[in-house]
């Protein structure tokens, strides 16, 4: 996988959305160890102290803990886990509000419009 | 804990030109900081004051708190803008020469480097390709247990696989005891692997600061910014 970051933000809030969808997603599952940081900061090819700044304030946030001598884990929290999954895709939805509102389009007009694209078969979906 | 790197005041001047006036500046260890500027701002002169291979014409540059000289020789692995090893030198020869040199070099560990990329240490410098021998010669200064690394233009005129190879090796060899200069125009490529970057222009400090901090308060990468201050 590879890791990109937009030029407009702090390099370590992109890290730490990045580590949450690995949460959310199940990639890095509940309860799980995580990675150590240097072998994390190299994946994502970033500098250690930023990939550690980024797990200390995903630690603050309560997603991740340390264990003093085992390392970190992800938090075993289910509902925790499900809430921040509801708080990004309502990201996106509000988004998607947004992006259609300066196509102008209107609210009830992309209901109908995701209505129907919801109907439509699967495969056209995926091949896109 | 002294700084590894500190300039006061420093000046350095060739005949009349000015190349570097007023400089102060301080990078603690664990730190990886991006010296960034345009091409004859002074960059190269910085480093090479630092490794002692150029005596400054103002105030002070020090290593660890001392003056650069055989004890600070010891504490920083420099790699130069350009080779300066023999073509004609096979990699074992230069192996032997980092040895002889430097007791902090590891063998084993540039070995075990230069055999991930499957180069023979048999072979001679000059049968590679530019690429081939820029990653040689960042492995033998990564080798080193030191606690300042300069390296002068790592990624320049190698292709991006190159490009982010030297950038993962830098990385994989973070280490919190030593800090690590890397001096480039190419900061886009450079920008992800940089704690601090220090912005140098016309022999002056134009501005010292962290990533995180350009990012947050401008709202723009290290790259805009650059091509922003330094717009011809």
């Amino acid at each position: 996988m590879t890791w990109d970051f937009k030029g407009d933000r702090p390099i370590y809030i992109q890290l730490m959305e990045e580590i949450q969808m690995y949460i959310v997603s199940g990639q890095y599952p509940a309860g799980s160890k995580l990675p150590a940081v240097r072998d994390l900061a190299a994946e994502a090819s970033v500098n250690p102290n930023t990939m550690q700044k980024a797990l200390a304030e995903l630690e603050r946030d309560g997603l991740l803990h340390t264990q003093r001598t085992a390392g970190r884990f992800i938090t075993e929290d289910q509902d925790m886990i499900r809430g921040i999954r509801e708080k990004l895709a309502r990201e996106q939805v509000d988004l998607f509000f947004e992006k259609m509102g300066q196509l102008g389009i209107s609210r009830e007009e992309t209901l109908l419009l995701l209505q129907k694209a919801a109907d439509e078969p699967q495969q056209e979906k995926e091949s896109a | 804990m002294e700084p590894i790197l500190e300039c006061r005041v420093l000046g350095k001047r060739y005949g009349s030109k000015q190349a570097l006036a007023s400089v102060d500046l301080k990078v603690e260890r664990g730190r990886i900081v991006g010296l960034l500027g345009p091409n004859g701002s002074g960059k190269t002169t910085l480093i090479k004051l630092a490794t002692g291979l150029l005596s400054p014409s103002a105030g002070q540059i020090l290593i660890d708190g001392k003056a650069p000289g055989v004890e600070t020789k010891e504490l920083v692995s420099y790699l130069p803008d350009r080779p300066y090893l023999g073509d004609w030198m096979k990699v074992n020869d230069i192996i032997d020469l980092f040895a002889d040199f430097y007791r902090n070099f590891d063998r084993v560990k540039a070995l075990e480097m230069l055999a991930r990329l499957s180069i023979n240490p048999a072979d001679r410098l000059k049968t590679m390709s530019k690429g081939t021998k820029e990653k040689v010669q960042l492995i033998l200064v990564m080798s080193r247990s030191a606690s300042l690394y300069l390296l002068d233009e790592p990624i320049g005129g190698v292709d991006p696989a190159t490009r982010d190879y030297i950038l993962s090796t830098i990385i994989g060899n973070y280490s919190e005891e030593a800090a690590v200069v890397i001096s480039t125009h190419l900061i886009a490529d450079v920008e992800r692997v940089l704690d601090d970057v220090v912005f140098i222009e016309n022999g002056r400090i134009a501005l010292s600061s962290s990533v995180d901090a350009i990012r947050e308060e401008r709202g723009m990468s290290v790259d805009a910014l650059f091509r922003e201050v330094f717009k011809c």
